[in-house]
């Protein structure tokens, strides 16, 4: 213990030296560059974790719920707009990005020992998965539905009767919020017995 | 000289038996597919738009299931769940303002009430479907009972 104490006393005693041999110059502009290129190799890595085709990478995702995604408006429709993986299921904020991120860790764990390998697996934790992003969105208040749906945008007069009856009700007074009506409409349900309103 | 009239010959027959006085290709019957030949291609007619007006349509008699009055693309219903239930279920119909399946729907095939929806009636587009907007592909001429009723009446009151 002692000797840990030296040897961290050494060197601190190297990092509150002067340096020696480099300029003053080199070391700030050093600093400067290599920060750069560590920053955005970081937030290069990030985003790359951050595509579709990142998620889809693993059988998981691919054969499970990107192919359920692939029929509902949200992957085809008649503007072409789509909503890709992370648009739904990371935050878009820098801080909410990385705690989500560092929450993902689990699952870089779950397809190590093959946790929803199959789909068989898949489909037994599939009510435990889906409820995890149920309480997410309920408690974010629905940030990454809101992120392209608009409440201030909504033109009710557009909307069909029944979703005008309840947008400008329930919603609009924040007695719920989206997720509470829009279970499901990316993937398939798992089972819904239980659940409030089904 | 005799060889080479033969084949000649032969062509003539086939050729003859061929040019039959009816065309090969014969029109499309009419009714579904109106409209070109059966060997004729024909641009898919475009999909048309479900009915989404949420206005009760008249039943033409009164056991007729109820048809659908909105948009049910994308609804999921299977044994893991029933997008229709959350709203039209006895619990759900307060909150949408839905009309409640009917009593019907909680018994069994022995008329013995239940506590849910009975099996039996879980799958609600076996008997209710939404509608879209198409011209009829053929023609109607069912009449309910009250135009048969004022029909008859009609015609008693006639000397």
């Amino acid at each position: 213990m002692k000797s840990l104490l030296a040897l961290l006393k050494d060197y601190w005693g190297i990092l509150r030296r002067p340096s020696v041999h480099y300029s003053l110059g080199f070391l700030t502009l050093g600093g400067f560059v290599a920060g750069i290129i560590f920053w955005g190799g970081f937030n290069t890595a990030l985003e790359a974790t951050n595509t579709e085709q990142f998620c889809i990478s693993c059988h998981e995702m691919r054969d499970n719920v990107y192919v359920e995604l692939q029929a509902t408006i949200h992957y085809s429709n008649r503007s072409g707009v789509r909503a890709t993986c992370p648009d739904c299921h990371v935050p878009h904020q820098w801080t909410d990005k990385i705690a989500r991120k560092m929450q993902a860790s689990k699952e870089v764990w779950g397809k190590i020992f093959g946790t929803i390998s199959t789909r068989e697996k898949f489909l037994e934790k599939r009510r435990e998965l889906a409820e995890h992003e149920w309480h997410r969105l309920k408690t974010n208040d629905s940030l990454e539905c809101r992120n392209c749906h608009n409440f201030d945008y909504m033109d009710f007069t557009k909307q069909s009767p029944r979703a005008r009856q309840m947008h400008s009700t329930s919603l609009a007074e924040g007695k719920a919020t989206c997720i509470d009506c829009h279970k499901g409409i990316a993937h398939k349900l798992p089972d819904m017995s239980g659940v409030p309103g089904w | 000289m005799k060889l080479s009239v033969l084949p000649l010959l032969l062509l003539g027959v086939f050729g003859l038996a061929v040019a039959t006085d009816y065309p090969l290709d014969a029109p499309a019957p009419d009714g579904r597919r109106a409209g070109g030949t059966i060997s004729q291609s024909l641009p898919t007619p475009a999909i048309a738009n479900e009915e989404n007006k949420d206005l009760k349509r008249e039943r033409n008699y009164p056991e007729q299931p109820p048809t659908i009055p909105h948009s049910i693309s994308g609804y999921q219903v299977d044994a893991n769940g029933n997008k229709c239930l959350t709203c039209h279920s006895r619990a759900g119909s307060a909150r949408s303002q839905a009309p409640m399946i009917s009593i019907t729907h909680y018994m069994d095939r022995d008329g013995q009430p239940l506590a849910a929806v009975a099996p039996l009636r879980y799958f609600c587009t076996q008997c209710h479907v939404s509608q879209h907007e198409v011209k009829p592909l053929v023609e109607n001429d069912f009449q309910n009972i009250d135009q048969l009723l004022q029909g008859e009446a009609a015609n008693a009151a006639k000397p």
